[in-house]
């Protein structure tokens, strides 16, 4: 039996991107703080892989290409363009505090608290802790969605969770002094 | 944080150190207060994000729409982009993709599993409490777990063996609650993990012991739950104290 090639192609893009939808919304949702804007997103995305996905080239990350061209779409977004207005090379002058002994304290702290926490963190923050943590991409991967080396997604990393654990100590306090 | 391990300590949670250093480490770990307490605290980190960042779920009304988008109505529209795409090339595309992802998904799965119980083995024991309820009675730890776990377990007679039982804590493993128990064998800690088996494909985790970096780990399933046995023994200490559980059980 032949198989039409629009047919064939069609279907191979389906099976490879439909299983992403969840996390792509996800990912969206955490990056615009909007269900509305991250349909957007998740749609643009859609449209502009299946469109590019002649040009996907063989041995890519697929999943790190999808993750990639929804996050361009976010930063040329209008709330995107708002949240980062700082540079790669500025985001590693951010100050974040030194690790804290109080270790346990993430397990005490509750999951809103996290929430709350990766909220307020800046995009460049939050996004590496997601891919990192929810979507467990290897270092290799989140250098391809963020086009960046694999040695500052180790830098940034670091700093992000720092950032993070310094976040999650302010408010640990204020619970603590019932605040 | 003057350790000269203390810049690898991210990395090594991540499981991105090569497995020389991997084990380097994990043998540092149990000698450096201060490097197990950062990876203590930095695998409670990764765990509270990854429950805390699976937060939001897409409408089923937006998914159709995504699918309607990708799937069958532009096929039917015979979309000029596909005649662009080779047919040679999407065969092997799909070939390789599904198989790596496939490959890499299995693989992924299992280390992340393997990983997850070695950190929890040496953070627990790094800490300072590393059980909740001490007792070296089974009869005094199984009833300790009753409301705290959806499931109970039996643990083994010792009375003749080598082992002894040092006490538990309920543990997670991608978010469903278990028992850590731990057992002592001469100078060295072990970790028995009981879970509900989902069966989600666990069973492809190794039945008969394993070593990874500096642990060995057995794996199996009995009447519904999943037993891990971690430990720095060797595969015949890991093994008989398996039996032991399986007998039990
Ligand atoms: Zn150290």
């Amino acid at each position: 039996m032949e198989v039409p090639d629009q047919r064939l192609s069609a279907a191979t893009f389906e099976e490879l991107a439909l299983p992403l939808f969840e996390q792509l919304y996800n990912f969206a949702h955490w990056l615009a703080q909007d269900a509305a804007e991250a349909e957007d997103l998740v749609q643009e995305t859609y449209v502009k892989a299946l469109r590019g996905f002649s040009g996907f080239q063989l041995g890519t990350n697929f999943r790190a290409w999808m993750f990639r061209i929804l996050r361009n779409t976010f930063l040329t977004s209008r709330t995107g363009l708002k949240s980062t207005v700082v540079s790669d090379e500025e985001i590693e002058t951010i100050p974040s505090a030194a690790p804290n002994p109080e270790t346990v304290l993430i397990e005490r702290a509750n999951r809103e608290m996290v929430r709350q926490g990766l909220t307020e963190l800046p995009v460049p923050f939050r996004e590496i802790l997601l891919l990192c943590e929810v979507e467990e991409m290897s270092y290799e991967e989140i250098a391809q969605v963020l086009t960046i080396p694999v040695g500052t997604v180790m830098s940034r990393l670091f700093r992000a969770r720092r950032a993070l654990r310094s976040l999650l100590v302010e408010k640990f306090k204020g619970v603590q002094n019932g605040v | 944080m003057a350790c000269e391990w203390s810049a690898k300590l991210d990395a090594y949670v991540d499981g991105e150190l090569s497995s020389s250093e991997s084990t380097a480490l994990a043998a540092h770990l149990r000698e450096c207060t201060s490097c197990a307490t950062y990876a203590l605290g930095l695998v409670q980190m990764k765990r509270s994000i990854a429950a805390a960042g699976k937060r939001y779920q897409p409408g089923a009304e937006f998914r159709g729409k995504i699918q309607k988008t990708i799937g069958s109505k532009r096929r039917r529209d015979g979309s000029w982009y596909w005649k662009i795409v080779a047919i040679p090339a999407a065969l092997v595309l799909i070939l390789s993709v599904t198989v790596n992802l496939y490959v890499n998904r299995e693989k992924a799965r299992r280390e992340r599993v393997y990983s997850e119980l070695t950190d929890l083995h040496v953070a627990t024991l790094a800490s300072g409490s590393p059980v909740d309820v001490v007792s070296t009675d089974r009869h005094t730890v199984k009833p300790w777990f009753q409301g705290k776990i959806p499931f109970s377990f039996n643990l083994p007679e010792l009375q003749g063996t080598d082992f002894s039982l040092v006490g538990g804590r309920v543990t997670y493993l991608a978010q469903s609650p278990g028992a850590h128990l731990i057992y002592r064998l001469r100078q060295h800690e072990i970790s028995v993990f009981i879970f509900q088996d989902r069966g989600d494909g666990t069973a492809a985790l190794a039945s008969t012991p394993i070593s990874r970096l500096s642990f060995t780990v057995e794996s199996w399933t009995k009447n519904g739950l999943r037993y891990f046995v971690v430990g720095d023994v060797g595969a015949q200490d890991i093994e008989s104290l398996s039996k032991l559980l399986r007998d039990a059980g």
